[in-house]
Formats: C-alpha cells, sequence, structure tokens
C-alpha cells in the first residue's frame, strides 16, 4: 500500500509540475467543445439534447492528449527501467499512475462543465450527480487508457496508435457516460440514471482489475 | 518468450488440403443456398445471403477465438509458436469480422432500407473491427519481437474480454429505440446449406490461419536470426461474423427481387476471401524464398 502512496504522490507531483501542459489539453478541450456545436447549427434544443454527448466527445479526445504524455518522463530517461529496480511491483507502479491519471481527466471533465453550461444551455441543478458520473466515466477512461499509454510510450506514432487502440475499447464507458449524463441535464423521467450510472461502475471495476493484472506484462523485459 | 527459441515454420500440404476442401464446401453450399433452397416466405431472395452471412459470422468469432487462446497461451506460457499463430488468428478474424459487416450491410438495405443500423450485434462487430485491426497495426509499429509478442497478446485479451461488455452496453443503449422481434423459426430446408457453407469457412478459415502463422513464423525467424557473419568480397549478401440477419422487422409483405442485394453479398464475400487467400499466399512464397536464400548464405 506504501508503494502506491509513493507511486501516485510521484505522479501526482509530475503532473503539478507539467500544468501548463494540463491547461493546454483544457483548452484544445474547450475548442473541442465550441467546434462541436457547428456541427449541428445553433437550434438551442438540439444543442441541449446533444450536450452530453458533445462534453465526453471533448474529454474522451482531450484524454488521448493527457494520457499519450502520461509516461513521457518514464520513457525519455529511461525511467521506467530504473523504477523497475526499486522495492515497488509493477501493479504499484501502475496504479499509482492511473490514479494520478483518473484525477486529472476528472479535473479536466469537471472543468470543461461551465462551458457545456454556457455554450450548449445546458444547466442542471443536480451536480453531485453530474460530477460522481464525471468521475466514473474518467475512470473508465484512464484505467485501459494508462495501459496503452504505457505500451505505445516510447513508439513515435503513439498519438495515433494511442486512439486507436483505446477508442474501441471505452465504447461501453461513452455510452453509459453519456446515457447517465444525458438524463441528468435532460430529466430523468423514469429513473435510469442510476441504473446507467451503476452499470458504468461495473465497468470500471472490470477494467481497473483486468489493467492491473496485465500491465506487470507489459513492462516486463 | 523462453521454451522454445528457435522459430521452425511448419511445413507440409495441409493448409492448401483445407483451404481446397474449404472452398469446394463453399462451392457447393452456395449454389444450394441460392439456386435449389427454398425461396423464404416474409424475406424472399434476399434471405439467401444468410447462408453466407451466418456461417461468415461464426467463423469469425471462432477465429478471434483462437486468437484469445494464442494471446493467453503466449502471455502465461510462452513460445514463439503462439506469437505466430496469434497473428495468423488476428488478421484472418478481423478479415472476417470486415467481411461480415459488409455482408450485413447490404443484407440491411433491402430488408430495414438502411445500410447501417444500430443493432447491438452489427455494432459490436464494428467495434470488434477496429479493436483487433488495432492490435494488427500495433504489432506493425513494435520492431522488437520480444514486446511485439507480449503487448499484443495484453491487447488481445483486454480486447476479447471487452466484447461482451461492448455487446451489452449496446443492446441496453439501443432497446431504448428499439424492440428486439423475436427469432424465425428455421425450417430445415434452410439448414443443410448454411452448414456446408459453416464448414466451408472453418476448412478455409483453419487453412488461412495455418498458412498466415507460417509467413509470421518466417518473419519472427528472419528478426531472432542472429545477424549474418561478414561474407567474403565478391559475394552477393543474401540478407538483402454475427448472425444479425436472423433478426426479422415486421414486414407488411414479401420484399420483392432483391437478387442484387443477394449478388453483391456473394460477390463481396468471394472478391474479399479469394483476395485474401491470393496475398497470404504470395507473402507465404516470399517470406519462405526469403528464408531459403538467408540459408544458402549461410551455409555459402
Amino acid at each position: 500500500m506504501n508503494e502506491l502512496w509513493a507511486a501516485l504522490g510521484k505522479d501526482l507531483l509530475l503532473q503539478w509540475r507539467t500544468r501548463t501542459q494540463a491547461v493546454a489539453v483544457f483548452v484544445f478541450g474547450a475548442a473541442a467543445l465550441l467546434l462541436f456545436s457547428f456541427a449541428s447549427g445553433p437550434a438551442a434544443e438540439l444543442l441541449r439534447r446533444q450536450a452530453a454527448g458533445f462534453l465526453w466527445l471533448g474529454l474522451m479526445l482531450c484524454s488521448t492528449l493527457a494520457l499519450a504524455d502520461s509516461f513521457q518522463s518514464e520513457s525519455e530517461q529511461r525511467a521506467m527501467e530504473a523504477l523497475l529496480l526499486l522495492p515497488a511491483s509493477a501493479r504499484a507502479l501502475y496504479y499509482g499512475k492511473a490514479l494520478a491519471n483518473w484525477v486529472q481527466l476528472a479535473l479536466l471533465g469537471v472543468a470543461l462543465v461551465p462551458l457545456m453550461v454556457v455554450l450548449y444551455d445546458a444547466g442542471t441543478r443536480r451536480v453531485v450527480p453530474l460530477f460522481g458520473v464525471i468521475l466514473l466515466g474518467s475512470a473508465g477512461l484512464s484505467a485501459p487508457g494508462t495501459l496503452y499509454a504505457g505500451m505505445t510510450a516510447q513508439m513515435r506514432a503513439r498519438q495515433t496508435l494511442l486512439p486507436l487502440l483505446l477508442f474501441p475499447l471505452v465504447v461501453p464507458v461513452l455510452l453509459s457516460s453519456v446515457k447517465a449524463t444525458s438524463l441528468i441535464l435532460t430529466g430523468d423521467p423514469m429513473g435510469q440514471a442510476r441504473s446507467w450510472t451503476t452499470l458504468l461502475a461495473a465497468f470500471d471495476l472490470i477494467y481497473w482489475s483486468l489493467c492491473g493484472v496485465v500491465f506487470p506484462k507489459v513492462v516486463e523485459e | 518468450m523462453s521454451t522454445d527459441d528457435r522459430v521452425r515454420p511448419s511445413a507440409g500440404p495441409l493448409p492448401y488440403a483445407l483451404s481446397a476442401l474449404g472452398v469446394g464446401l463453399l462451392l457447393w453450399g452456395s449454389i444450394w443456398g441460392l439456386f435449389f433452397a427454398p425461396r423464404e416466405t416474409f424475406m424472399g431472395d434476399v434471405q439467401r445471403i444468410m447462408y453466407i452471412h451466418v456461417p461468415t459470422a461464426w467463423n469469425a468469432m471462432l477465429a478471434l477465438t483462437f486468437a484469445f487462446g494464442c494471446a493467453l497461451l503466449s502471455l502465461w506460457q510462452g513460445g514463439w509458436r503462439w506469437d505466430a499463430r496469434l497473428e495468423g488468428g488476428l488478421e484472418v478474424g478481423v478479415l472476417l469480422s470486415t467481411l461480415l459487416c459488409m455482408q450485413g450491410s447490404i443484407w440491411a438495405k433491402p430488408t430495414w432500407g438502411v445500410w447501417w443500423d444500430w443493432d447491438p450485434r452489427l455494432t459490436t462487430t464494428a467495434v470488434l473491427v477496429f479493436a483487433f485491426a488495432g492490435i494488427l497495426v500495433l504489432r506493425r509499429m513494435v520492431e522488437d519481437p520480444g514486446r511485439r509478442a507480449v503487448w499484443s497478446a495484453v491487447a488481445t485479451v483486454v480486447a476479447f474480454v471487452d466484447v461482451p461488455i461492448v455487446y451489452f452496453s449496446v443492446k441496453w443503449w439501443n432497446s431504448l429505440h428499439q424492440m428486439q422481434s423475436s427469432p424465425a423459426t428455421v425450417s430445415s430446408a434452410f439448414h443443410w446449406p448454411l452448414r456446408i457453407n459453416a464448414f466451408g469457412i472453418l476448412f478455409l478459415m483453419s487453412g488461412l490461419i495455418a498458412l498466415r502463422t507460417r509467413v509470421a513464423a518466417y518473419r519472427l525467424r528472419g528478426e531472432l536470426a542472429p545477424p549474418p557473419e561478414p561474407l567474403p568480397a565478391g559475394v552477393p549478401s543474401a540478407a538483402a461474423f454475427a448472425a444479425a440477419g436472423l433478426q426479422p422487422v415486421a414486414l407488411s409483405g414479401q420484399i420483392q427481387g432483391g437478387w442484387e442485394f443477394v449478388i453483391a453479398a456473394y460477390t463481396v464475400s468471394a472478391v474479399v476471401l479469394i483476395g485474401y487467400t491470393a496475398s497470404v499466399y504470395m507473402r507465404y512464397r516470399k517470406e519462405r524464398a526469403r528464408a531459403a536464400a538467408e540459408d544458402a548464405g549461410v551455409a555459402a
């Protein structure tokens, strides 16, 4: 457990020191949200209905940028090999990195919400459930994303390969997050948001355990 | 990656025999299904696409399951043999799934009136094509054979586990829009062309996987071979898819015509299968010749 905290602390510190990059990713996401509205036209009703989808697509596009760079410092100086020499398990390193990525993506998602409210007029008073869905959805992106980022970190084509591997995989996360967010934003007369959120939590559980099991194989030489 | 370090591509006529048997069965089943099987009451002639579509679906899933098995064995048992088989299974599985989407699309147009429907099986197959095609791209991009073996095996395991999750999420997502109809009861008159084609594709697929595995094994052998000793001057260097179809929509009457879609589906299937078989055979010839040249160079 101490190994995990140490790894998480290291990754959070790294992210804090490269916060300029996180800001750049946020600006990219904001630009994406702005551009999405051009795809559907200025009809307010239509935009409000599609707001949840746009928010999650924006976050997904941002996530590839954030994730692709998350192993940058490890691969640049061959620091991954040094980390593996430490008396810490590869699994702890993975969970530390995945948790740090989760924090970053969740903050990014929360930061994009005000933009969504302003641009698409999709406000809600149910802020706690909305942030809960963002938390669960970004967990579903960060677990497989960290696994594939670890794989593609040393490759030249990582900006292409990471989304190519990740996007088909996270279709269930995208579907359930969009569905739950949309129900929260546009009203939920049948009370379905809860079941979609439960489903999302189940996906998260599967991804977090499966990716943790296979990650040591990825970094072992 | 320690149990066997030498890669020995298998030889022998087995892949050719399997492929030939498969093609023969496919011709037999398709001719039966196209010209001798009775017309289906509701869907008319369009239903004949099923005789190629459903067997493709079964075998695509089988090929990817085979790849999953190879990935597990490659990870936990090691050995280049499983890595080569993984590549064979993956590529043939992706090919059959792509073909499956094309056939499903051609079938959907006359029956549903659209080229694409967000049916869970169709959508899952499309997601699956992208997921596994991404792994094939990954294999192309990683140059170190050891890493390539582990990474593509890990990605295959994760993607395979993801398939049912995608299926159920799309199903629940879509069920809010439309309800699925109950499956049609299939008369035995329709069974035989289906079964013959299923075995036809099974044999052809096994032959193709075997041949493609050899291509992968030859490539691995070339990569793992120790660097050749310098040759004396003057000697040239020698090293130079899902049964989306059995789900009828509520139709007011029989679909008239539709032969153009049947012909399109069978032509696409034939072109894809023949083209792929030819490409695997050419690659096999090339890799074998290259390996033979290398051996000759080492012997000299």
